[in-house]
This record gives C-alpha cells, structure tokens and sequence, in this order.
C-alpha cells in the first residue's frame, strides 16, 4: 500500500492550524424537545483521560485515545459506551466518540471492526436486525435515538445513507432520486424535477442521465447506480450524510467526483464516512476514528492520525504495514 | 492432447447425464404434444358458434345438443368472484409472512397449514363448502361455488407472495427505510413491485388451478342449463357442464360437446394467462 503520508501534501483545508468556525448551534427536535443539548460537552462524558504524546500499546480494556483537538467543536452525534450484540456475540464494545458538526469524519480499521455496525446504529437502521441488541446511549442534538418518545422515521430523514453496495430500487432513474420526497407527500412535478436535478448535479451524474431519467435504474452501470445512490440520499437534505465505503465500486474518475461531493458536502453537512482507502481518508475527511476489533484505538484530526498518531498500532494501520 | 481415462470417463458422464434430461424432457412434451393434439383434434369439430352463443338443449328439443354459453359466462364469473376474495386474502397472508411475522410461531402455524392446505383434496373442500354454505342457505348457490374455489387459492397465492417477497433483497427495504420510509411504504412502493413479476404468475398459477375445478363446485355451485349471473342461485360452470356431458349423457353429441368444452376451457386458461401476464409487462414496463 502507498504509504499516506505521500497523499498528505495535497490535501486542501485539513491542516491542523485552520480554525473552525463553528456554525450556529442547529437543535432540531426529533419527537421530544430536546433536553439539555450537550453541544459543547466535554469529549470525554466518561471521566476518560484525553491523552496524547508518546506511542503507547492498546490493549482490550483500555479506553481510546481521543485527541484533544475534538474538544473544540460542535458534536452532532455523541456516542457514549456504546455496545452492540448480534445474538450473543458482541460487535461494538463500548465505543466513545463524538462526531463534529458540519465536517467530514472518517471511520477506518481492518475489515470486520465494525466501522458499517456503528454507521447503521447512528441511524437505527440495525433495527431491521432480529437478533441486535445494544446498550449504551447515542445522542443526536444532544437526545437519546433509542429513547421511546423518538420518531425513528424522523430521526432517519435527518440522516441519508450510501451503503456498502448500491441498491438502487427497480424504478426509473427519477423515481429513485425522489423517492423520499414521495414518501414525504411531495406532488408538486416541478419541485420533485428541480430536486432530482440539483441531487444528480451533486453526485456528478446529471449530465451522464439527463436524457434517460424515466429509464430503469437497474440499466445503469454500477459505479454510476453508486452516484445514484448518493444523489437519491442528498435529495431530502440530509443533516448528516452516512457513507458506507461509497467508492468501493467506483472508477477513479467517480471517485474524484464523489470525493469532490464530500468536500463540498463539509460546512453544510456532517459526514461520516466509511473508507479502506487510506487516500482517500486522508484526502477527504477532517477526522479520522480508528477502529480496531470492535473498539475505538485512535480519533483525532485527521492530519494527526495519518502523520503523527499516538499509538503505533494506527501508525502501523494507516501505513499499511497490518490490518 | 490425448485424454486421461480419468477425463474421458467425467467426459462420458457428463454426456450420459445431458442425453438422459434431453430424453425426459422430449418424453414429457411428447406427452403434453400428444394429449393437446388429440384434444384439438377432436374438440375443433364440435366447436361452432352455437357453442359460445347457446346454452345446452335437451335431447329431443329443436337445436340439441346446443352450446355451452352458460358454462363459459358462469365460469368467468366464479373466477372473478373467487379472485376477489382469494387474491387479496392470499396476499395479505403472504406479506404477513414474509414481513411482518418473522419466525413467530404464529406465522409457523399460518405457514404450516397452508401447505396441508394446499394438499387437501379440492373435493374435501367442496363438502366443507356444502356443510357451511350450502346446508345454511338451503340451496347450491354461486357464491358457495367462488368461496370454494376462494379456499383453494388464499394458500397457493399467499405461498408464493411470501416466497417472493423473500426474495426480494433485503438492500432494497434498507434503501428504503433508510430515507425514512415506514415498513408499510417499503412493501408498497418498493418489495411489492419489485416483486411483481414472480408474485403475478403466482397468481396466475392460482387462477388456472381453480378453473379447472370441478369437484368442489358439483358441491355447492351444482349446475344449470340456463343462462346465470345471479350467484344467489345454482350456478354454471365450464367444467360441471363438461362432467355432464361427458360422463352423465348416453348422447354422443353431447359428448362432442364435452370434449369442444374440454378445448375452450384449456384456451380459456391459457388467454387468462397472456392477458394477466401483458398487463403485468405494462404495468411493470416502464422499467
Ligand atoms: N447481520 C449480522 N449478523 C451477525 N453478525 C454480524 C452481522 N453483521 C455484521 N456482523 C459481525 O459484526 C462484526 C462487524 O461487522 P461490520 O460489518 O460492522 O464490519 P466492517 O468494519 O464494516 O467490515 P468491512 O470493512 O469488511 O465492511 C463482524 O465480525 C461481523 O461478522
Ligand atoms: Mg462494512
């Protein structure tokens, strides 16, 4: 593997030195007035010790090393010992982060650390799941999401998703990119066509489909069902955007396309992405999480973590040296 | 390159087993070529235009043996009333199985007697008509004839609805209820279509099976010579008219009037089958 420190110098806006100014706190109710909203609450809810310096050894029962830096921003979703059972096997143990508001996260680790079961649980969508089970809170704006009183329907039109693999649904080109404005009742024709134009635009296939919209989905080929698949979950204006290895399909050049996406998203909306390519992590996200065995190792900027991480075990990952 | 003895005998395998479906499978069109033949080529003679625009005439009467015009109507009927009530119910239950259900022991049950369901002498269910529709209202009536036909359909069609929508990959609904759709929107606008094809030829299959039912409707719809739309009374149909000219007549007119029927009853089916599946292909099309 490339090493990424090679990739590091191209990287626009990441440097560690640029402040974030942060956006006007956004507090959305999702079924209950939220409560006291812990925008700015300490990273570590837990009592853990942040960190940092010297290149220490993981080991099972150590906390992760959060890097001071998240302290600073605005959180979005706030994870708190969160844990994670399939049947009897645990998948998530424990995991305790914040993710920033209006930027771009990274989720890496080796295949099998959970990186896409943490993804699905910030949008319930492990509930479709007979057998999970989970304990520990995850908090939107600040609200539990398995409380009761939540609307999980909201709660998930507030969050679009790109999965794994792209599953556009057997409709026409149209019909798919506005699917959640249908199911939200939206009729209006030239509402529903200005949106299907603004979202194709913005996953860089408007001019590849303008002329087949009423066309089956299903024709397309598979790294352009992937950008249909972006499209259709930015339609409805997400506030954040799960992206599950959403190039792993694609061809360089819809890669660069969709990276482009993802740094235009960042500043409007909070992305979390799930990525094995080294690259492209360090060329699109501002904070990267490392994961490793259904933990969290490693979480800081994302400069940090791909040039100066504090354990070896991430130097050791995002060099490609294991994992 | 010379062949090992190991490659010739995989070789010669393969071949024996290639051979072996081919012959089974012209024997079985053999088969099916033979006995649609035959039927052609007896029934056309007796197919006339008396046949679909007359009902039958008593031996002795002007115009005997007739046609079979009351058959054919009472038939549509039956089918239509049937699969108002079996396909909705049959599917309701399928999609109770394959989405909602999910391994409780109700759906075990539910899906356990289906299949005994779908089993059960098609006789056994016109007696259980007899004994519940008939008995009670006093007479054989059309709408004694439909629910039997009805409970013949609900578990083949429900069957198949559940075993389709299974198939239908679990990525879709989650693409769904990702964007904030509830689980009823997914099964309507994205399982169920997605589904379609498979589900309609399922029904289909549902359709042609009742058609061609005789012995529960001898039970409750019983017959009439006359031309019928009121299921409130004994009631027609295609294949009770074709089991009385056939077996119950020592005329053999009557019996070439039988074997037109048997004819008209096999293209009946088989237009069903292409008018359900070209509006399926419309409907779905637009793919
Ligand atoms: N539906 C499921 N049922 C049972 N176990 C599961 C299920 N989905 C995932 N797992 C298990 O949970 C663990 C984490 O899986 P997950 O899919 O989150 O990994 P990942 O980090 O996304 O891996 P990859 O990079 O290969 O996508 C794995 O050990 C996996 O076997
Ligand atoms: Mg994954």
């Amino acid at each position: 593997m490339v090493k990424a420190q090679n990739q590091s110098t191209d990287r626009p806006g990441i440097n560690p030195g640029q402040s974030h100014a942060p956006a006007e706190p956004v507090v959305r109710s999702i079924g209950v007035e939220s409560r006291s909203a812990p925008l700015s609450e300490n990273i570590t809810p837990n009592g853990e010790s942040v960190r940092g310096g010297k290149p220490h050894t993981p080991h099972a029962d150590q906390v992760a090393d959060v890097h001071a830096e998240l302290a600073g921003e605005q959180h979005v979703l706030g994870i708190e010992d969160f844990k994670l059972y399939y049947g009897k096997s645990r998948a998530l143990h424990g995991i305790t982060m914040q993710i920033p508001a209006n930027k771009v996260t990274a989720l890496i680790g080796p295949s099998g650390c959970g990186k896409s079961t943490l993804l699905r649980s910030f949008n319930r969508l492990n509930d479709l799941i007979e057998s999970v089970r989970t304990e520990g809170r995850i908090r939107f704006h600040g609200q539990d999401i398995h409380d009761r009183r939540v609307d999980v329907i909201r709660l998930r039109k507030r969050m679009g998703m790109v999965f794994q693999k792209s599953n556009p649904f057997p409709m026409s080109i149209f019909e798919n990119v506005v699917y959640a404005l249908r199911i939200s009742g939206e009729k209006r024709r030239s509402v529903l066509e200005e949106v299907c134009e603004k979202s194709l635009r913005g996953a860089a296939l408007w001019d590849e489909v303008k002329d087949r919209l009423n066309q089956s989905a299903l024709g397309m080929s598979g790294g352009q069902q992937q950008r249909l698949c972006i499209a259709r979950a930015i339609a409805a204006e997400p506030e954040v955007l799960l992206m599950d290895e959403p190039c792993s399909a694609l061809d360089p050049v819809a890669t660069a396309k969709i990276e482009e996406l993802i740094y235009e998203l960042r500043g409007k909306f909070t992305v979390v992405i799930v990525t094995h390519n080294m690259q492209q992590a360090a060329r699109c996200s501002d904070y990267t999480a490392f994961m490793y065995l259904g933990r969290l190792v490693e979480y800081g900027p994302t400069n940090t973590i791909f040039l100066n991480p504090h354990l070896k075990e991430t130097e050791a990952y995002v060099t490609g040296r294991f994992g | 390159m010379a062949m090992t003895a190991y490659e010739t005998y995989t070789r010669t395998k393969s071949q024996i087993m290639l051979g072996l479906c081919v012959a089974f499978t012209a024997i079985i069109i053999g088969v099916l070529g033979l006995v649609t033949g035959y039927l052609v080529s007896i029934g056309y003679k007796s197919v006339s235009v008396d046949f679909f625009t007359r009902n039958p005439v008593p031996a002795g009467a002007d115009g005997f043996p007739g046609g079979m015009l009351n058959g054919i109507v009472g038939t549509l009927i039956l089918i239509g009333l049937a699969s108002l009530v079996g396909i909705p119910t049959g599917m309701l239950t399928g999609i109770y199985l394959a989405e909602y259900s999910s391994g409780s022991r109700m759906a075990t049950y539910v899906r356990f007697i289906a299949d005994v369901l779908t089993g059960v002498p098609s006789i056994v269910v016109g007696i259980l008509g007899y004994e519940l529709l008939v008995v009670p209202l006093g007479n054989y009536n059309g709408f004694a004839g439909a629910l039997a036909l009805a409970f013949i359909m609900i578990p083949l069609v429900a069957r198949t609805t559940e075993e389709m929508l299974l198939l239908v990959p679990r990525s879709y609904r989650e693409a769904s209820v990702a964007l904030g759709a509830t689980k009823a929107t997914t099964i309507l606008k994205v399982v169920l279509p997605a589904a379609a094809g498979s589900v309609i030829t399922g029904i289909m299959l549902a359709i042609a099976r009742v058609a061609g039912e005789t012995a529960p409707l001898l039970f409750t719809a019983l017959a009439s010579r006359f031309l019928v739309t009121n299921p409130i009374r004994p009631f027609p149909s295609l294949t009770v008219e074709i089991y009385n000219n056939a077996a119950r007549s020592p005329y053999p007119e009557e019996h070439r009037l039988a074997w037109a029927g048997i004819l008209i009853l096999l293209l009946l089916i088989f237009a069903l089958n292409l008018i359900v599946r070209m509006t399926a292909r419309a409907l779905t099309g637009k793919k």
